[in-house]
């Protein structure tokens, strides 16, 4: 077990160092120079020179690779090029919005793909599955940021009861979390539906196995059989795709951020690129790759709890 | 489920209510881009003017809203015979918004910083002229300059130029000190900054006590802040075409004005074709400026016939010298030797009067015979390849600064004109100081660059603001990015 650890956790340390090493080239080989796109068209050629110093962009590549990675390691992103305010702070200030996102989207993602798939799975065929089946052909095929646009459209413009985007502060949570009602409601959506379906299928390939007939033959009733027998086995596909879901929610989000100016993670990154403010990029995406590689740990514990012999066979 | 989600949502948005603008003395002002740091003196973005610019910092000089150079800091000054020494009297009991006092010390320190070799100020150019800048009281300064400079009232009302405190420049970048009607408050990056007004002004106290300046960048969520109201005003709205809904509505008005920014068909003065005269006036032939401001800019903007804003009383009407004339064009073409046409670049940064009237201007050049590749480059690309680097056959760009006749006498600029004759002119004119002479010598300038066809001259960029209709004192022109509300008030 202790060596299992082991060996997971230096290909997790290889794995991230060789996507810093990945990410820094690509973001250095992108053209543009950030100090030359702060002063604009009339900048002097000394004067850029003078910011790009003062900015040790004069540094060569791979002692700035080193100061940076040496700098995560003890937690520290660097500075911005741009805002010139310590980079982990700006993270940290993003994240306080990204996450609660996220997590929002997938708490109602998963609250609507559950039943709905439980529901569509146990009356296959029926009209109810078709209704079920059909909405979520919709809501794959319905870009959400253009879902997004017309729930501003409806709640924010027409009825009032939300504003059309920002993000007020944790001051006030009630406020906060009213702020990132539509943004989760415009995230949630087309994932429920794809969750949906993938439940739906799974409990669909379990119900064909033995051992829910023999579930069935010592008297269940077939829901009981799905409730106790089936959903179980059906959770290790569902749970790979809310893995999956969840990395996407939390750098993915940049387009809905951009439909309700929310100063979340995607924005910053948005920025970060067009701003060429390179430190804030390749800490972003970093951090980024970190959540993933944890989150897929997590998902493989889970799959351990859901399934039994998984552990066994550690 | 579905109930319990809707009633959830219900119970929210019951919860908080509808909180649009709580009093009338607080504005809420929108805008396209978020400034990256507060310090005007070391940026060239734009939009560190438009929310600091007259609220927080000021100069000896200011811009007026119709573009006027007029006092600021400095309540008057004296201008030598020769025009080489200026004396300015300051304005007494002035204080920066720390409590520290305001003296002569402190606009040497601004200017001396601003000039100083390791200096990262974007317009470093504009106190190329200053020799030295002496206190001689606490409330007198005097800046002596190396050659006459007609300009220096003028430079000095740049943004670039506000006056800044020793004790506090350390941390301008996040909380800016200045001594403008209005404080610096808060700054939730990505979100918000705040201001508050500015108790001890030593000027007329502003109506507003509080400012918010919100960045939403995506024209559709633009529309959606002003018609939801999350927003009192959108300054610089970003979707033209969304106007005449504003207009038509009793809530909002809707003010268009003008800017700085002349809208270029750049060329490469120094690559082949475009190196050929003819050429370039083919090219300025070609092009139906109406039809560009119509179908990318939504009818907003003024045509240009040469590098000059249209509002300055020294704008001379060139635009028949480069009227569209498609038959003209390919005659030029053929005695160019080059009656079958050719092939260029197009290189187009991301704003939409580069996008959209890229693709206008490239059908246009198509009917005369030259066909474009159109690459679509993000701006720090631009800079990279289009203004560094100069690989490129035709961009558009818009020149945002004011005043700025004066890069074509660069010969390293990047649509490398810098013609000798052009040059003589410039130097003139940065050497004379009579208004006169002056507006001569500027009408010169522009003919030449116009009658070289240096650039096709498309429009001078628009500036509409969506207001609440019961605002007044917004700009309605853009002499210089800023968003003045020391005049604005709420109406009944």
């Amino acid at each position: 077990m202790l060596t299992y650890l082991l060996k997971r956790l230096t290909s997790l340390v290889i794995s991230l160092l060789v996507a810093s090493l990945v990410i820094f080239l690509v973001v250095e080989v992108a053209p543009g120079d950030p100090a030359s796109f702060m002063l604009g068209l009339n900048a002097q050629p000394d004067t850029v020179a003078a910011l790009r110093s003062e900015l040790g962009l004069d540094m060569p590549k791979h002692a700035r690779y080193l100061g940076w990675l040496s700098g995560m390691v003890s937690g520290d992103f660097g500075m911005s090029y741009t805002y010139r305010t310590p980079v982990a702070q700006m993270i940290s200030d993003r994240l306080w919005v990204s996450l609660p996102l996220a997590l929002m989207a997938l708490a109602l993602s998963t609250l609507i793909a559950f039943p709905a798939g439980l529901f569509a799975a146990a009356r296959r065929g029926s009209a109810g599955d078709m209704g079920v089946m059909g909405a979520t052909q919709l809501g794959v095929a319905i870009p959400n940021f253009w879902f997004a646009m017309m729930l501003v459209l409806v709640f924010a413009i027409n009825l009032r009861w939300f504003s059309a985007g920002g993000f007020p502060g944790w001051e006030d949570p009630l406020l906060a979390l009213k702020a990132l009602t539509l943004p989760a409601i415009a995230l949630a959506l087309p994932q429920a539906a794809i969750l949906t379906r993938v439940m739906r299928s799974a409990l669909l390939d379990i119900l064909g196995e033995d051992f829910m007939r023999t579930a069935r033959a010592k008297g269940l009733s077939a829901r009981q059989a799905i409730w106790r027998h089936g959903l179980r086995n059906a959770l290790i596909p569902v749970l790979t795709i809310i893995g999956l879901q969840f990395s996407f929610l939390l750098a993915g989000a940049i387009i809905i951020e951009q439909v309700f100016f929310l100063p979340g993670l995607g924005r910053l990154v948005f920025q970060a690129i067009t701003q060429r403010d390179l430190i804030v990029v390749e800490s972003v995406v970093m951090l980024l790759v970190f959540a993933v590689i944890v989150v897929n740990f997590a998902v493989d514990l889970a799959y351990a709890v859901v399934d039994p012999r998984l552990r066994s066979r550690r | 489920m579905k109930r319990l989600k809707l009633g959830a949502l219900a119970a929210i948005a019951i919860g908080a209510g509808v909180a649009a603008h709580a009093a009338e003395t607080g504005i809420t002002v929108a805008m396209q881009l978020e400034p990256p740091h507060l310090d005007p003196t070391s940026a060239a973005a734009g939009a560190i003017d438009s929310v600091l610019y007259a609220n927080v910092f000021e100069g000896l000089t200011r811009f007026a809203a119709d573009g006027s150079v007029v006092p600021g800091l400095a309540k008057s000054w004296d201008i030598s015979e020769d025009g080489l020494t200026y004396t300015f009297t300051l304005q007494e009991g002035v204080t920066f918004h720390d409590g520290s006092s305001f003296d002569a010390e402190d606009v040497k320190f601004s200017l001396d910083r601003a000039r100083a070799e390791d200096s990262t100020n974007a317009q470093k150019a504009l106190f190329e002229a200053i020799d030295t800048v002496e206190a001689v009281d606490p409330a007198t300064v005097r800046i002596t300059l190396g050659q006459p400079n007609g300009a220096l009232l003028f430079n000095l009302a740049w943004g670039d130029a506000v006056i800044v405190a020793p004790e506090s420049i350390e941390g301008i970048k996040s909380s800016p000190v200045g001594t403008g009607a209005f404080k610096f408050a808060n700054w939730v990056q990505g979100d918000r900054i705040e201001l508050e007004r500015n108790a001890e002004y030593w000027g007329e106290a502003p109506a507003l006590e509080t400012a918010t300046f919100r960045f939403i960048s995506d024209p559709t969520a633009a529309f959606a802040s002003v018609m939801a109201e999350d927003v009192d005003a959108f300054v610089g709205f970003p979707a033209p075409e969304n106007l005449p809904q504003f207009e038509a509505d009793p809530r909002f008005q809707v003010i268009v004005g003008s800017t700085e920014g002349e809208t270029i068909l750049a060329m490469n003065n120094k690559q082949p074709p475009f190196d050929n005269p003819l050429v370039r006036e083919a090219v300025a032939h070609a092009i139906d400026r109406q039809a560009i401001i119509d179908g990318a800019m939504f009818g907003l903007g003024t045509p240009i016939g040469t590098h000059f804003a249209p509002h300055n009383p020294d704008y001379v009407d060139l635009v028949d010298l480069s009227g569209f004339d498609p038959d003209r064009s390919r005659e030029l073409l053929e005695e160019a030797g080059l009656a079958e046409g050719f092939t260029t670049t197009l290189k187009l940064p991301p704003p939409s009067y580069a996008r959209r009237g890229g693709e206008i201007i490239a059908a246009q050049l198509r009917e005369v015979g030259i066909q474009t590749e159109i690459s679509n480059l993000e701006w720090a690309q631009w800079l990279e390849e289009v203004f560094r680097g100069k690989n490129f056959g035709l961009t558009i760009v818009s020149h945002t600064e004011p005043m700025d006749i004066g890069i074509y006498a660069r010969p390293d600029y990047y649509f490398q004109y810098g013609k000798p004759e052009f040059v003589a002119i410039m130097d003139k004119l940065n050497a004379e100081t009579d208004p006169e002479a002056r507006s001569a010598l500027l009408k010169d300038a522009q003919r030449m660059i116009a009658e070289d066809h240096v650039n096709g001259y498309l429009f001078q960029l628009a500036f509409p603001t969506v207001a609440n209709a019961r605002i007044e004192g917004l700009w309605q022109n853009q002499p210089t990015q800023a968003t003045d509300l020391t005049g604005v008030r709420w109406t009944e």
